[in-house]
């Protein structure tokens, strides 16, 4: 797992940034950007270049999932690692995010070592 | 009948003009009729003097708006005390490399489960917003009832719903947190994720 990863947190709440990049932090993860919804996350990703998504999905104006649509429709993002740390606990939106090219997703609360696993998972496999 | 004239108020016109017609000899149906349309034209004026003791005025006036202002004010106040535990958190996380070994170890851990436990403003917020969502609705439909009777100002409720939008799929599955045991746990989405593989 590579800690120098660029990585994008996407989140309204910025306490819940706070929170993922102080986790973050705590993995070895410095190279931490952040977005406060969907657009902003899409233009700093159009602009940069990230190895790693981090996004809430209940967000306007553009929520994770729309996000991740245009994130796999974009040529150059495609095979960008997403994983979707939310709320939405129902089996229907995990179903609609691994449709649409999820690569993990986090129910929230979650702690430490969870968010620790699913990176691991990702970046292994991305 | 007048656009503005209110719903109770129609009806007892209504009422009004069918007795109003209902003049000289009656047969036994008609007789049966009237007496019908006079408990109706009752039924209505009880309605209203039953909802004018009610003060609906208020719900709108006073009681939602203060109910969302309190909610509002524990998004707040939870948000600023969230963040006074999460500086507190820093400053200890710069301390612990002042440790070694274990005290180090227990010192990260501790902060570690502080930073988990402070996402429960993330949720609680979410859940709020949900309440504070259910009360606008109930507004908007007291708003309609009062104004059917004649006591408010405010358009019909059909005319007050704001025109849909088109929604994202996204935005159609956004329905926030989910009660305890509702929901779908780590767990189990491991396992329908490990499914599709």
């Amino acid at each position: 797992m590579d800690k120098n990863t660029n990585v994008l947190i996407v989140d309204d709440y910025k306490t819940m940034l706070r929170i993922i990049r102080n986790l973050l932090k705590q993995l070895e993860f410095d190279n931490v950007e952040e977005a406060s919804d969907g657009q902003e996350a899409l233009a700093k990703l159009r602009a940069g270049q990230f190895g790693l998504v981090i996004s809430d999905w209940n967000m306007q104006p553009m929520t994770g999932l729309d996000l991740l649509k245009e994130v796999r429709a974009d040529a150059r993002l495609k095979d960008t690692p997403f994983i979707m740390i939310t709320a939405e606990s129902k089996t229907e939106n995990v179903v609609a995010a691994k449709a649409a090219g999820v690569s993990n997703y986090i129910v929230k609360p979650f702690n430490a070592e969870t968010l620790r696993g699913k990176i691991e998972k990702v970046l292994t496999h991305a | 009948m007048p656009d503005g004239q209110a719903g109770g108020d129609r009806i007892e016109a209504a009422v009004r003009a069918v007795l109003g017609s209902l003049s000289g000899d009656m047969t036994v149906t008609e007789a049966a009729l009237l007496g019908e349309l006079e408990a109706l034209g009752r039924e209505v004026a009880r309605a209203k003097s039953e909802i004018a003791a009610l003060r609906v005025d208020d719900i709108n006036a006073s009681h939602i708006p203060t109910a969302t202002d309190e909610l509002d004010a524990v998004v707040s106040h939870t948000a600023t005390a969230t963040n006074e535990i999460l500086d507190c958190c820093e400053v200890l996380e710069g301390l612990q490399s002042r440790l070694a070994g274990e005290d180090a170890e227990a010192l990260g851990g501790a902060v570690t489960r502080i930073y988990e436990a402070c996402s429960f403003q993330d949720i609680t917020g979410q859940r709020i917003g949900k309440v504070v969502s259910a009360l606008k609705s109930i507004e908007r439909r007291v708003a309609a009832v009062t104004q059917s009777f004649g006591r408010g100002e405010s358009a019909p409720l059909a005319e007050q719903e704001e025109p849909a939008a088109p929604r994202t799929e996204g935005e159609e599955l956004a329905n926030g947190p989910q009660l305890p045991g509702a929901g779908t746990s780590q767990a189990e989405i491991d396992r329908l994720l490990a499914s599709f593989d």
